[in-house]
């Protein structure tokens, strides 16, 4: 799931000093369950705002809400008289959640409450570790099921390279060299002949490197009427 | 042991300190409260483990947030004591109750007074 961390309160109040309706939109999906945008952080944010307002002598309105998923218009749809009562919204979605409800309520100002990081794995209470980077053209079959594009510094798609130490990367000590784990896990599975060949190069047009991407599944899409089929 | 602290103190039961969570300490002060403090067993004699380790983390937060809505971070604290430790609790509340009357009262409740006035 995507991961994010709650941004600094300062930053935060920073941005909504000098507005008086606030609403804080939360969101029941990856947020919540890495603990930075859920109903939870949106009441502690709230309680926070309200605490900073009063000491000043503002006057002030903070309402806190979630919808299931800020991704999806049909539950930011439900946010309608919420933002319209409201001088400034502060999203504490991920980055797709707040630009999706920016789009949709187009004449409202919208804040960033956390910052999104990743597609990551939850490994402990609090540990969140990146697993994918969304390259487009997944390499997992042939990598032993552990991914060098998300895993390895350098996305090397032949490794390891010369800064791999003792299973760890040149970067740190606590980062574990991708391209190590791939190579044990491949001898593991008896496959080390994968290293005999060399991997031609991606096709990295359907990473970042492509320009903002789209997907168009047409199996997906609603149906069309057929022209001379309508009866 | 009839032994004396402050009467101003309310006390509020939860079954471990586990249980407080951060918005409940922000609440408190929400509400005009002038300090909190959480009183939790002894660290390492936790009936359920990690419950006070998990509170001093919420009210080392809680001193965050209020430290940046100018509130003051000093407000808020957490002790750690036994059940049978009834000295201790007195003592406890004495000089946390001090430290509220130096700090003075919360900005929070000054303003809702102020409100109302």
């Amino acid at each position: 799931m995507i991961k994010a961390t709650p941004k600094p309160l300062e930053e935060i109040i920073n941005y909504v000093k000098d507005f008086n309706k606030i609403l804080i939109a939360g969101c029941d999906g990856c947020v919540t369950v890495c603990e930075a945008g859920g109903m939870k952080e949106a009441k502690v944010l709230g309680s926070a705002l309200r605490l900073y307002y009063t000491q000043a002598g503002k006057d002030h309105e903070v309402v806190e809400t979630t919808v299931t998923r800020q991704c999806d218009k049909e539950y930011l749809a439900e946010l309608k008289d919420m933002v319209e009562n409201a001088d400034a919204v502060i999203s504490i979605a991920c980055g797709c959640g707040i630009q999706y409800l920016t789009e949709m309520y187009n004449d409202k100002i919208v804040f960033p409450g956390v910052d999104t990081h990743f597609m990551g794995i939850n490994a402990d209470r609090g540990i969140f570790e990146e697993r994918c980077a969304g390259c487009g053209q997944c390499v997992l079959a042939s990598t032993a099921g552990i991914c060098p594009i998300a895993r390895c510094s350098k996305r090397m798609l032949n490794g390891p390279c010369g800064g791999s130490d003792n299973g760890k990367c040149e970067i740190s000590k606590d980062t574990p060299c991708g391209w190590h784990l791939i190579y044990e896990r491949l001898e593991k599975l008896g496959q080390l002949d994968r290293f005999t060949q060399p991997v031609d190069p991606k096709n990295w047009r359907t990473s970042r490197d492509g320009g903002p991407r789209v997907i168009i599944r047409e199996d997906l899409r609603k149906a069309e009427p057929q022209h001379g089929s309508a009866h | 042991m009839r032994l004396q602290y402050p009467t101003h103190i309310h006390i509020i039961k939860v079954p471990c300190t586990g249980r407080v969570d951060l918005f409940h300490l922000l609440q408190a002060f929400e509400q005009g409260a002038d300090g909190v403090f959480v009183a939790g067993c002894l660290e390492g004699d936790c009936h359920y483990m990690h419950g006070n380790l998990f509170a001093r983390k919420r009210v080392e937060r809680a001193k965050e947030i209020l430290a940046a809505t100018g509130v003051g971070r000093d407000r808020v604290e957490m002790y750690n004591l036994s059940a049978g430790q009834g000295t201790r609790w007195a003592e406890i509340c004495r000089e946390f109750d001090e430290r509220i009357k130096n700090l003075g009262p919360s900005p929070i409740r000054l303003a809702h007074e102020k409100k109302a006035a």
